[in-house]
């Protein structure tokens, strides 16, 4: 029983430095040779400046201050509205927030999740039918009116980027061909040719939208 | 469901089962002290570590010294990171400047680490520094699975010896584990994952402006490795809250393809270790086979459920059929419909319900989608999985001797029904053996169900639920059957909000119940099933091996196998039956919405 006692610290120390800091420290230094760029977290620089991961998704909002005057009882200061020149990643309920994460957690009988659907369902119409005439409930995609896992993806299906061009290429007077050339091109297949599903990386779709200028 | 869905599933199985002999035969090596060519590398590492351990790594265990040292060892490693995450705030590597959870939440996260757990009430990238998370947590991942892997090869031995009570030496099998197993693996899946994506530094978080001007920050850190071994080891706690559905955790498909082999990787290669060692590689294939048409079912029926969508989804009225999309989209079917809510649009339907899967098989435990928006039915394939005792691949080693107590009572059955005298690999199976066994099998669904009762009928339970009505008992259900079978996956409303740091958190009361209960959970539900292990391993050492006869009843056929899974499933739906009604099964039954609390 001693024995056993002294001869499990002295493992414990052994192992701890084998697996807790030789084994981290030495995958850190290999990777960060290796690729550097992604053990970062594959950060998207435009005109030298970090905008984002191409990985994490980001909102793209307008923030448009509300008139001391007008402002209601609650004392919002701002409207946030989507902004029509960009694509619209996946609702989350966590502002994309990158180093906060949780689930949404409501379970599939929740009357809270079914009315948060339906507001998902209103905001998307109320945005898209404008450009796309006889949209209607039934058309929408799914990943468009559910909140991810990690309420940060940063792809959105194939079908609710065509969608969101049209509204995208009038917004910015491009050629819807142009625009969904820009979606295919932005797309992250699936790898192998069946893994997964295919998606639509969000940011650098918009990335790639602002330089085909306005 | 579609085509190309099953081709995924089925090339899973196909790569899994062609790595199994490779990685099973290496292993045997390993354990029966073979000469492997890693032994010129990490050689030297290998004699220093005895020699600091001294005389205890060099003399021949029977099975109650063996269970003495594993459980000492355990013991020493619980205080060890208690201690480490009770001081995170004066060590080093801690950019964030974190400081330490309360004691019972600490109690209940190195009860999760040491018995190979991994529930996680912490939330990673808010609470865990990088030296609790390298020196104290992914350590852990390491040696929890490496104990777990040294008690197999006992009990393996046990069952083949021919008449020696000797079971090996659990410093060289651990130490041999680690070495030539664990650290070369893990390294190798680290940096796969890293050319993916995962994040491994050791900078702190990095806060820039989006496009639109908004302040984003993302958090880093060493994950990678951390990442690897999760899976490797059946552990399953996340770097991150979310788990594998974070992208620096799981970024791209095929990352999201390797993180699933992994899980599976050792547990089902230990079915094919233990055929080689038996000197019969059928009886390994036999119980490969057992464990594998299992997860299939069970990959289906989570597929089936989550495809349909849920009740929430369409009273709002979002279509659930895959490509109904057919205003101005070009390729129909570019949208995968479904019960997407919780999922990443990488995964999809399909790559999400096979991890649910696959990982409540093994016991694994971490998620690439959350769970507790499953729908009823989705969400009973996992838990399910876990109902079984883990023992569908299960633990890395802790799956197979789980298993190897579930083949003897199968035999015994077997025995009754044609009135033989069981016999495993030539072995007896008396009286003895058959009590043990029954203590192994029956003591973790006996706390499953115990401290579900006891949670779901207190007012400490009580604050610890958010879903309403069914899901709100199948989260309690869940809680204690992931925690009471060591597995570690969660429905993660339950405590979701009354845990510190918590977004949302709504105060402490609550808390501690759900830490001591769990946590107590976790350590019983470790230890009894593996001392009952050694001790039948130990009692059949010492038996004389009888020689194959026309008599004999064979344990390598097909008939065997489905007698197993009858033998497993029996076991698990008696006992269950009447709980899993009350949650899942209702909750999948019923299309009405329930209003919260």
């Amino acid at each position: 029983m001693r024995r056993d006692l002294t001869a499990s610290i002295v493992a414990a120390v052994v192992f701890t430095v084998l697996c807790g800091l030789a084994y981290p420290l030495f995958t850190t230094g290999v990777a960060q040779v290796l690729f550097s760029d992604k053990a970062d977290g594959s950060r998207v620089e435009r005109d030298g400046e970090i905008v984002g991961s191409s990985l994490i998704a980001q909102n793209f909002m307008t923030r448009e201050e509300i008139p001391e005057a007008e402002r209601g009882k609650f004392g919002k200061k701002q409207v946030k509205t989507p902004d029509p020149s960009y694509f619209q990643p996946r609702p989350s309920v966590t502002g994309y927030s990158a180093n906060v994460t949780f689930f949404n957690n409501l379970g599939p009988n929740n009357k809270e999740l079914s009315q948060m659907f339906r507001g998902f369902l209103d905001a998307y119409l109320e945005l898209e039918e404008p450009f796309t005439p006889g949209l209607g409930e039934g058309d929408v995609p799914v990943d468009a009116v559910t909140t991810s896992a990690s309420g940060v993806d940063p792809h959105i299906s194939v079908a609710n980027a065509r969608i969101q061009a049209n509204r995208v290429a009038e917004v910015r007077g491009l050629d819807p061909d142009r625009v969904n050339e820009l979606i295919d091109d932005n797309t992250d297949n699936r790898d192998l040719g069946v893994l997964g599903e295919s998606g639509v990386n969000v940011l650098e779709l918009n990335l790639a939208l602002d330089e085909e200028g306005q | 469901m579609t085509f190309q869905g099953w081709v995924q599933i089925a090339i899973f199985f196909i790569v899994l089962t062609a790595l199994t002999p490779v990685l099973g035969a290496y292993m045997a090596r390993v354990y029966t002290g073979r000469p492997i060519l890693l032994e010129r590398a990490f050689g030297p590492v290998e004699r220093l570590v005895y020699r600091l351990i001294g005389p205890s790594s060099r003399v021949e265990q029977d099975w109650k010294a063996y269970g003495r040292t594993t459980i000492v060892f355990s013991a020493v490693f619980f205080v060890i990171l208690y201690v480490i995450l009770r001081t995170q705030g004066i060590q080093p590597f801690n950019p964030e400047g974190f400081d330490s959870a309360p004691w019972d939440v600490t109690f209940n996260t190195t009860s999760s680490f040491v018995t190979n757990t991994n529930w996680q009430y912490y939330g990673g990238e808010t609470t865990m520094s990088y030296f609790s998370q390298m020196a104290g947590l992914a350590v852990q991942n390491f040696v929890s699975a490496a104990v777990g892997m040294a008690v197999l090869a006992a009990v393996i031995r046990g069952f083949v010896s021919r008449g020696s009570a000797e079971l090996g030496n659990f410093w060289r099998d651990v130490t041999r584990t680690l070495l030539y197993i664990l650290l070369p693996l893990a390294f190798i899946g680290a940096l796969i994952l890293v050319s993916q994506g995962v994040v491994q530094t050791l900078s702190g978080s990095a806060s820039f402006q989006t496009l639109t001007g908004v302040d984003q920050t993302l958090a880093l850190g060493p994950a990678a490795s951390q990442i690897s071994i999760k899976q490797l080891g059946t552990n399953g706690g996340g770097f991150f809250n979310v788990n594998s559905a974070f992208p620096f955790e799981n970024p791209t498909q095929f990352s999201n393809f390797v993180e699933l082999l992994f899980i599976l990787l050792i547990p089902a290669a230990l079915t094919a270790t233990f055929g080689r060692m038996a000197g019969n590689r059928r009886q390994g294939w036999a119980l490969y086979a057992a464990m594998a048409l299992m997860l299939v079912v069970s990959i289906g029926v989570a597929y089936a459920a989550e495809q349909n969508g849920s009740p929430a989804q369409e009273n709002a009225g979002i279509e659930a059929s895959a490509g109904s999309t057919d205003v101005d989209v070009q390729d129909s079917g570019a949208q995968t419909g479904g019960n997407l809510e919780g999922k990443e649009q990488r995964n999809g339907i399909v790559a999400s319900a096979e991890w649910s899967s696959v990982t409540t098989a093994a016991s694994n435990g971490s998620v690439n989608s959350a769970l507790d928006s499953y729908t009823g039915i989705g969400g009973l394939a996992p838990m399910f999985n876990m109902m079984t005792g883990e023992v569908i691949f299960g633990g890395v080693g802790s799956g197979l001797y789980g298993m190897l107590l579930f083949v003897l009572l199968a035999v015994f059955i077997a025995g009754l029904m044609v009135g033989r005298t069981p016999e495993y690999l030539g072995k007896k199976i008396e009286a003895r053996e058959v009590k043990l066994v029954m203590i192994g099998t029956i003591v973790v669904p006996l706390l499953v169900l115990v401290a579900t009762a006891i949670a779901i009928s207190s007012k400490y339970g009580d604050p610890s639920i958010y879903n309403p009505g069914p899901q709100g008992f199948s989260e309690t259900l869940y809680a204690y059957t992931s925690q009471g079978n060591n597995n570690g996956s969660a429905f993660a409303g339950y405590t979701g909000f009354v845990q510190p740091n918590a977004p949302g958190n709504t105060g402490s009361y609550g808390i501690s119940f759900a830490d001591l209960l769990g946590g107590l959970s976790m350590l019983f539900a470790r230890f009894v099933p593996l001392i009952a292990a050694l001790a039948v391993a130990g009692s059949l050492s010492v038996k004389r091996i009888s020689p194959v006869g026309p008599g004999t009843f064979r344990t390598d056929t097909p008939t065997f196998v489905l007698l197993l899974i009858f033998v497993v499933l029996l076991v698990a739906a008696l006992t269950f039956f009447p709980a899993v009604l009350l949650g899942p099964v209702v909750q999948g039954l019923t299309d009405s919405l329930v209003f919260p609390k």
